[in-house]
């Protein structure tokens, strides 16, 4: 990961408290999937969870934005207490995300699927959409515009026009980075957003998240399994196993812990 | 030699020969085809924003002239019976969703399908416990003279079902095309959860849109009841916009519309010239063989999105 700059400057760049995972546990019928989960994520940082497969991961990213719904424990986010939080709310609360198994709407154009992203934004009533005028007609380019940002930002002005369904992979999950940027987020959650990338795709990849961070200042979840993005890239490390929080700390505190090199990184006594 | 004759040439012949009839016969099936594609245009609603097609839009149409017809017994005023039964129709599509789509989120097409067959089943039983079962005339003052065009005579009550279609039609895609909400319909119906995640309200767009086809099953059950009355075979009747559908595609109110239109026109021509030479009664059977022969070369219908997959 020569590409990729080492973060800088964070005194500055990371801020109070942004989110609080409150003690929360999940479960599926008798399946433990999350026990007693704590930690909190800082107004401008990039924080990973990591984990070996069916650690929790994804449903505590699922619990974060309200896909699913803790038993028990809560949500802070900006102040207020969510227990649960539900999808609508994340999202109008500037809680955007991406998936670990893509979902775009693939019948649609990449323009158009970022444009989706809009639609929390927009403003002008139906009529006046319907019409195309007045504040429709404004809105539309206004949005528009953004979204044309988006695409500069993320280098894929060349498949603007392009049905996603028909894009390589790669590019997909770059259209759904994008999808989520779109709706200007305080707090992006990325589920694995480099799986099954060869290494120049993780590199661009990773450029990107550091340039989000940087650039718009977006606070940044990231779940991920290459331990070196995530040691690059990560200012705090939470680390899951088995639904239970094994470790919480900087990327040299987590690489350090006698526990995560049992479970996770055994391989990598050194 | 005899059939090939009555098969390709006689047909032809006689169209040529009697102009009048011919627009006649065109003019019925396309109002006939006009009543298919209101119907079709509920299907369409749902399929664009759920993804599922929804086996009980035909008994939605039985739903709506059963309550419409049943309120109007009760001395209902015909306003206020339309009224009402618009009610009814957006609280079934509150019901629908609370207690059916909400807890399939996210799950297999098919599955929401099933729903729908049982919820097909439940409408009608609920109708018939309501209502009962007997065939009942619907009658709220659609002009049922005739006109004469040149030689032909036409409904006025095809007419008028023409007009109010293709009112419905420009106002829906409108609605469809123009709005966020048409953008937020196809986002939902690609793929729930990213929608959920991007702040659609899936709830809300469940509502509205079971509402609309609601509004539409009505409208279609006014007009096939004031024809055939109201009655149980509405509902099968109403399954005349499955080929319509195929033929049309799935996902386009406009291909709703000409896929109607095609349908309508097409059966009755085929029953009137070339009927006799099967034996008659090709009407009920024509627009299936059409919809099959369509699904051999196109199977995404004349204007329905193509599907595109990544192997």
């Amino acid at each position: 990961m020569s590409g990729v700059a080492p973060v800088s400057g964070q005194a500055e760049r990371i801020g109070g408290e942004l989110l609080r995972v409150d003690n929360v546990s999940l479960s599926f019928g008798g399946v433990k999937a999350l026990s007693e989960i704590s930690f909190d994520i800082k107004k401008g940082e990039i924080r990973s969870i990591i984990g070996p497969n069916g650690a929790g991961k994804s449903s505590m990213l699922n619990v974060v934005n309200g896909f699913y719904q803790a038993q028990e424990g809560s949500i802070h986010y900006k102040g207020v207490t969510y227990a649960p939080m539900r999808p609508y709310i994340a999202a109008s609360n500037g809680i955007a995300r991406t998936f670990q198994n893509i979902a775009l709407f693939r019948g649609m154009s990449t323009l158009d699927n970022i444009m989706t992203g809009r639609v929390l934004k927009m403003k002008a009533s139906l009529l006046e959409q319907a019409l195309y005028m007045f504040r429709g007609k404004s809105e539309e380019l206004e949005h528009r515009e953004h979204v044309e940002k988006v695409i500069d930002f993320l280098e894929i002005q060349a498949i603007r026009r392009t049905p996603v369904g028909r894009l390589p992979y790669g590019l997909q999950k770059r259209v759904e980075l994008g999808r989520a940027l779109a709706a200007e987020p305080d707090l992006l959650l990325l589920d694995e957003p480099m799986a099954g990338m060869n290494v120049e795709e993780k590199e661009d990849m990773s450029r990107f998240i550091i340039d989000v961070n940087e650039q718009f200042g977006t606070t940044i979840a990231l779940i991920e399994h290459d331990m070196s993005v995530v040691m690059d890239l990560s200012d705090r490390v939470v680390v899951l196993d088995y639904g239970k929080k094994l470790a919480d700390g900087t990327p040299d505190e987590v690489r350090g812990n006698q526990d995560v090199i049992d479970a996770y990184l055994g391989v990598t006594h050194d | 030699m005899e059939f090939l004759h009555a098969f390709f040439i006689a047909p032809f012949v006689e169209m040529v020969d009697q102009p009048w009839f011919l627009f006649e016969v065109l003019v019925g099936g396309l109002s006939a085809g006009v009543m298919y594609s209101l119907v079709a245009l509920g299907f369409v609603l749902i399929f664009k924003a759920s993804g599922v097609f929804n086996y009980a839009q035909g008994v939605m149409v039985l739903f709506a002239a059963l309550n419409l017809v049943g309120l109007m017994e009760w001395g209902v005023p015909v306003w206020l019976a339309l009224i009402l039964t618009v009610i009814i129709m957006i609280g079934l599509a509150f019901a629908v969703e609370r207690l059916v789509l909400r807890k399939l989120v996210n799950q297999e097409p098919i599955i929401l399908f099933m729903a729908t067959i049982g919820l097909a089943f439940f409408l009608e039983g609920f109708g018939e416990t309501i209502w009962g079962s007997d065939v009942r005339p619907l009658d709220i003052g659609i002009p049922d003279d005739v006109w004469f065009v040149g030689d032909a005579m036409l409904q006025q009550s095809d007419i008028f079902a023409a007009v109010v279609a293709s009112f419905l039609v420009t106002v829906l895609a409108l609605f469809f095309h123009y709005t966020r909400i048409g953008r937020a319909l196809r986002a939902v119906a690609d793929d729930h959860q990213a929608a959920l995640s991007i702040g659609i309200p899936l709830n809300h767009i469940w509502i509205i849109v079971w509402a609309v086809a609601g509004f539409v099953a009505l409208v279609a059950g006014v007009m096939w009841g004031a024809r055939l009355g109201v009655q149980f075979s509405l509902a099968i009747i109403a399954l005349k916009a499955l080929p319509v559908l195929i033929l049309g595609g799935f996902t386009s109110i406009p291909g709703a519309i000409i896929g109607g239109l095609i349908i309508g026109a097409g059966e009755k021509v085929a029953e009137v010239y070339w009927g006799s030479l099967f034996g008659g009664a090709i009407e009920e059977w024509f627009a299936y063989v059409v919809a099959l022969v369509f699904l051999f070369f196109r199977p995404q219908g004349l204007f329905g999105d193509k599907i595109i997959e990544r192997v």
